[in-house]
């Protein structure tokens, strides 16, 4: 009688999460098909075409590579602005330090929208700036800052830096030279957690970009948003796919990660 | 160079950078907000004021009505996942955290397909009732938009929260002839709520202020990102506009600290 229960219970539970998994997984699915087929309304049996892929790549090769150059610049100075700050936090561990971490964590629960419209009523007036990606790339580093400080941290926190720090002082080591030579190779999990994170995120964030860009200085989710509001369904698609393609690997990377350990932060955004 | 010194060398990039970009900004957009013809009071109208208030209340029961529905759906899920073994299961498990990495455009693109005029839902409705079923450019597009960003994340975090359970507190209890519902509900959920409390927090914020989503959707949907973003581009009320972002970002802001003081885990908010 139990057995017979527990079964029904088991195809219950299975059943409700095929479905929600379905509800995910269908249009992600939709999307990528419609993105290959010659007339999504007639379906698959129109045939199969990179014709629409050729389209977005002539239409918007420009944002793709702008996303790039953005996440790689946002990476770079996350890395200098935030490794450093991380180390120095940790050494710290007051209420100063707590109060920072507190601040540069800000910008996780205030919304995009918000941070963009500060900016863009701070800067909006340096034209020559505003106008350039340097603009989106100030947005993305705030957003992103919070992300690499606290992965570097979560590996401070799991490993003794402190006496390895010390150890290499009373060696005699220069503080440039310990940072260089001990604390950053110490750090690499967290390092490699937090960029991967700092370029997904780069590359998929648009509630700041949207507000901080200009027609010269569109991005690829820029251009998605674009190209939904105006291009036929199979280019929104085909784009979309392109975006897949870029955004997996690193998700992929970032998942494995996550299963061998790699710092609490995880996925977790 | 002392070890003083080098701590505030080490501070120093970060420093320029929030101070410049974040701290500044956000205080001209405080002070901005109160620049309009209503003054400081600019912040009480968000209350006092119907058209504002409305929104608000749209905002704030979409954020309640998603984050309950995610928390149902994760947590059946979410359990399901972690106690049985059974073929295909990472796979299945890879299907439901795939879409983590979806910015909140691509979900809105999702709804559309899905739900929108030429969406999956429409066309079946249409061959078995005979009329098209089109929810996605209304709340409802977006209650799905939300459910489908927020999923995958509270999913894990369920998970992990599950792994961490001492089964034999549910041996007990089941020793004592506790039937399976009473099992969920007398232990199983109570040593779930910080994971609960935490993903909610964050599933709520991000219905609050997600931007994306709304703005794929339909410009005309009543809720408060997109009137930020209305008042700031067609009625060029920019006052208000920055006075409803510093209300949105200080709900946010305080869901995600309440939240932290409950369940302590590193909650973030993004969207």
């Amino acid at each position: 009688m139990t057995t017979m229960r527990d079964r029904l219970i088991f195809a219950a539970q299975l059943a409700f999460t095929l479905l929600v998994a379905a509800f995910l997984i269908v249009p992600a699915v939709l999307s990528m098909t419609a993105g290959v087929t010659v007339n999504y309304f007639r379906g698959i049996e129109s045939g199969v075409t990179l014709q629409w892929v050729i389209e977005v790549w002539q239409l918007y090769s420009d944002t793709i590579f702008r996303s790039f150059l953005i996440a790689i610049a946002t990476l770079g100075v996350t890395l200098i602005a935030g490794v450093p700050a991380a180390y120095a936090l940790h050494l710290r561990n007051d209420r100063l330090s707590r109060t920072i971490e507190e601040i540069i964590t800000l910008p996780l629960a205030i919304p995009g929208l918000a941070i963009a419209l500060a900016l863009l009523l701070t800067y909006g007036g340096f034209g020559d700036f505003r106008r350039s990606w340097l603009f989106i790339l100030v947005g993305h580093v705030i957003f992103t800052l919070p992300f690499m400080v606290r992965s570097v941290l979560a590996v401070f926190g799991a490993s003794d830096i402190k006496t390895l720090d010390e150890g290499a002082a009373s060696l005699g080591a220069l503080p440039w030279r310990r940072f260089r030579d001990v604390i950053v190779p110490n750090a690499r999990p967290g390092i490699l957690a937090g960029s991967l994170m700092v370029v997904t995120l780069s590359l998929g964030e648009f509630n700041l970009t949207w507000m901080l860009h200009t027609p010269l200085t569109k991005t690829l989710p820029v251009g998605l948003a674009d190209s939904y509001a105006s291009m036929r369904l199979e280019v929104a698609s085909a784009y979309t796919l392109v975006f897949f393609v870029m955004i997996v690997p690193l998700l992929v990377a970032m998942q494995i990660f996550a299963e061998r350990g790699g710092g609490p932060l995880g996925l977790r955004r | 160079m002392s070890k003083k010194a080098f701590i505030g060398f080490c501070f120093a990039p970060l420093g320029v950078l929030v101070l410049a970009f974040f701290m500044l900004p956000v205080a001209r957009l405080v002070v901005m907000g109160a620049s309009g013809d209503l003054g400081w009071r600019a912040y009480a109208a968000i209350l006092l004021d119907a058209r504002y208030r409305t929104t608000l209340i749209n905002t704030v029961s979409l954020a309640a009505a998603t984050t309950a529905a995610t928390l149902v759906i994760a947590t059946v899920s979410g359990l399901f996942l972690q106690r049985y073994r059974f073929p295909g299961r990472p796979f299945l498990v890879a299907m439901l955290t795939f879409p983590l990495a979806f910015p909140g455009v691509v979900v809105g693109f999702m709804i559309i397909l899905l739900a929108g005029r030429q969406g999956l839902i429409g066309d079946l409705t249409l061959r078995l009732f005979g009329s098209k079923e089109v929810l996605a450019y209304s709340l409802q597009g977006l209650f799905l938009g939300y459910l489908y960003f927020s999923i995958p994340r509270v999913i894990l975090t369920i998970m992990a929260a599950v792994e961490k359970l001492d089964p034999s507190l549910e041996d007990a209890a089941r020793a004592l002839g506790a039937g399976p519902w009473r099992v969920v509900r007398d232990v199983i959920l109570p040593a779930l709520t910080p994971a609960l409390i935490a993903s909610g927090a964050i599933a709520f914020a991000t219905a609050m202020g997600a931007f994306g989503t709304a703005f794929t959707l339909a410009t005309d949907i009543d809720v408060l990102p997109m009137q930020i973003y209305t008042e700031f581009t067609l009625s060029a009320n920019i006052a208000m506009a920055a006075a409803l972002s510093v209300g949105l970002g200080l709900v946010t802001w305080a869901i995600l600290a309440l939240a932290r003081s409950y369940g302590g885990a590193s909650v973030a908010a993004a969207g």
